[in-house]
């Protein structure tokens, strides 16, 4: 960062500035963190802890104040009642099933949209996959509603096989997911693709591997950390959305709709839920460091 | 228990207490005794408006015109008053009580399910009913309810009331139920395409209905229930849930549920009804033989609100004859202004919703927030408090 600074200035005094930066790497690491650290620090973790404190009261049963009373009811009810380790282990399934899903559907696209597509269109094939993301979330979701409706889209397209839609339920809350987080995880796909030395592929080539042996000996795993980077994106978008299921999921419940209908009438309770998820997500990240995707982020 | 390990048991006990003198609810004049809410001051005069007022209300009492051309008092509220006023839909009592903890809104239409408990926790402020003209004319049966008064001081201005219908496609339904075994027992029948209202206050609906099925289980009031009575109203609803499609608490999904038939049989308001209706869903809405729960609503003043004095204003405004008749139209619900029957543009309006018939209304068991004592009256049981009733709800839905 700093040399090309330099480079780029190439006026006298930032030039010195730049100079006495470059002098005093730890003057300049200072300089560089402190600001998103406090943010980090403060904001973040600091809410994040107060999050876990207020797990730890309770509430007045009938007017649901929170009474600020050291207790680890909470906890023990979250591990000792049997709907909360359904809805835990569904909303973890549903985060996985769409992370899965994404990953089958986006590594074709991403192929063609970084290989096969020519150059030119390439870009334009980008913003095309990003498109979406400039929709409104409620609109994307309330389209996804009607046509997963009686009679809807889904229905009209499926009949001619004498099938029927999902209709809305723990199916319909996967596809939408799947449908609102895929370019999360096309984009780091198309990245590493792009990236991928058109050599090592004539290479394999060379020495005599088909479309398949290239795909799994080369291709793959050079790819494969950027898959488990997407995968953080549409697993822990999906893990704590609560709006999507609400819509389109019918009856079904996931942490996040726990969490909504407590933070109204028992705040403690809530926050224990919403330690659920984080703690979810932090196994998660540290299983994918060990596949070393958290590099290619 | 968790309850019997908060070691302040001493605010439950005095809210327990207050709750307590619920159980005499539907006869009006019997003040709750033994509630002793945070002592506040209702003030004595109005002075100037401030400009705008922020209401909490259900879906149909604060009406701009944009959802129905016809529907509109508000602006005429603000061209009268130069209140502007800022309306935020709440779907349950739950979410009234926990928006009118952030201390953002200055009055709430709270069913006696949230009224109570507004005022055990000094949310809600006393109203000086002097400074509300209007309210000379509503009905007796509305003044100093248990729901809505304490010691004789009013805590807010009776809205309206009226009762949780069955409604049903009438294309996909037949026969025509007449019985809400239609979403118990019954429910099987329309599997997937049964609704049902998202609230853990739904089991009383349960409850009422087992009230007349199951008489062994002497059910005498849906919101005093002990733990054998309670068990069998969540068994009803587990069972119901097998047949759910989804439960509704936003009004405009149960509407578009209707339309597009993903549901055909659930309890509904009137006003939902008379919206799948207008837009074109083959629907009918009825009370069910075993009668039905319901709500009687009032509109509370903030303790902390930001413009009391427009707060004020609105309150009479709601109540005043012409404006109580529209809203009640509209929602479809009997009035609270006795002089709004006048004002019905269907001359028959306040007879079919029985607004003066308090016979009618002792047959509507009215939203209240269950308590440990049971609101029945009776001594030698302990019945399952609220936050059980949510917890219950949690797992129903599973």
């Amino acid at each position: 960062m700093a040399t090309d600074a330099n480079a780029a200035a190439g006026r006298g005094s930032v030039r010195r500035l730049a100079g006495s930066l470059h002098r005093r790497p730890r003057l300049r690491l200072a300089l560089l963190l402190s600001a998103p650290l406090l943010w980090l620090a403060v904001l973040y973790l600091g809410s994040l802890a107060v999050l876990f404190a207020s797990a730890f009261w309770t509430t007045n049963s009938f007017t649901s104040q929170v009474v600020r009373v050291w207790t680890t009811d909470n906890f023990h009810e979250l591990f000792t009642t049997p709907v909360f380790r359904e809805v835990v282990v569904r909303s973890v399934g549903v985060a996985l099933a769409v992370t899965a899903l994404c990953a089958v559907l986006a590594f074709p696209v991403a192929f063609y949209t970084a290989r096969v597509a020519r150059p030119r269109w390439r870009p334009l094939l980008v913003v095309a996959i990003l498109t979406p993301l400039w929709a409104s979330y409620l609109v994307k979701v309330y389209a996804w509603r009607l046509i997963l409706s009686q009679g809807g889209l889904a229905d009209w397209l499926l009949a001619p096989f004498g099938l029927s839609g999902p209709g809305f339920g723990l199916p319909a809350t996967v596809l939408t997911l799947t449908y609102l987080w895929l370019p999360y995880m096309i984009l780091p796909i198309h990245t590493a693709l792009a990236q991928l030395p058109a050599n090592l592929l004539d290479a394999s080539a060379d020495l005599g591997a088909r479309a398949g042996r290239t795909f799994r000996s080369v291709v793959l795993p050079m790819v494969l950390p950027s898959v488990a980077a997407g995968s953080v994106f549409t697993f822990s978008l999906s893990l704590g959305d609560y709006i999507t299921v609400q819509i389109v999921g019918g009856k079904t419940q996931l942490i996040g709709n726990l969490v909504y209908s407590d933070i109204e009438l028992n705040l403690p309770m809530a926050a224990a839920l919403g330690t659920v998820p984080v703690v979810v997500i932090v196994l998660y990240l540290l299983a994918i460091r060990r596949t070393g995707a958290l590099n290619s982020l | 228990m968790r309850l019997n390990r908060i070691p302040r048991a001493a605010a439950v006990a005095a809210a327990l207490l207050l709750a307590a003198a619920c159980g005499s609810s539907g006869s009006g004049g019997s003040s709750a005794t033994g509630l002793n809410p945070p002592a506040l001051k209702a003030p004595t005069k109005l002075g100037a408006t401030e400009g705008q007022v922020n209401l909490i209300a259900w879906a149909g009492y604060v009406e701009d015109g944009s959802n129905d051309p016809k529907a509109d008092w508000v602006h005429a509220f603000e061209k009268q008053t130069g209140c502007q006023v800022h309306s935020k839909v709440a779907a349950s009592s739950d979410e009234m009580v926990k928006l009118m903890k952030t201390g953002e809104y200055d009055a709430v239409s709270a069913s006696g399910d949230a009224s109570l408990r507004l005022i055990a926790s000094g949310d809600a402020a006393p109203v000086n009913t002097a400074l509300v003209p209007n309210y000379k004319d509503v009905f007796a049966g509305l003044k100093n309810g248990a729901w809505n008064s304490v010691k004789g001081q009013m805590y807010g201005i009776p809205h309206g009331r009226g009762a949780n219908l069955l409604m049903y496609n009438t294309q996909k339904v037949k026969p025509a139920p007449t019985s809400w075994s239609a979403v118990f027992e019954d429910a099987a029948r329309h599997k997937g395409h049964v609704t049902a209202y998202d609230s853990p206050i739904y089991i009383a609906d349960a409850a009422l209905y087992l009230k007349s099925t199951r008489p062994e289980l002497r059910i005498q009031d849906p919101y005093a229930l002990d733990q054998k009575q309670f068990d069998a109203a969540v068994s009803l609803l587990k069972q119901q849930n097998r047949s759910v499609g989804e439960y509704w608490s936003d009004y405009l999904k149960e509407v578009s549920a209707f339309k597009s038939g993903d549901s055909v049989i659930g309890t509904t308001w009137q006003v939902i009804a008379n919206l799948a209706a207008s837009e074109g869903a083959k629907v009918r809405a009825f009370v069910p033989k075993e009668g039905s729960t319901g709500w009687s609503d009032t509109w509370m003043v903030s303790s902390r609100a930001k413009h009391p004095n427009c707060a004020y204003k609105w309150l009479n405004w709601i109540v005043s004859p012409k404006v109580n008749a529209q809203v009640a139209e509209y929602f479809g619900e009997a009035p609270a202004n006795s002089r709004a029957c006048a004002e019905t543009s269907d001359k028959n309006f306040c007879t079919v919703y029985h607004a003066a018939d308090e016979d009618y209304w002792k047959k509507i068991a009215f939203w209240n927030t269950p308590i440990a004592q049971c609101l029945d009256g009776r001594k030698d049981v302990r019945c399952v408090p609220y936050d059980r009733w949510v917890q219950a709800w949690t797992e129903i839905k599973g």
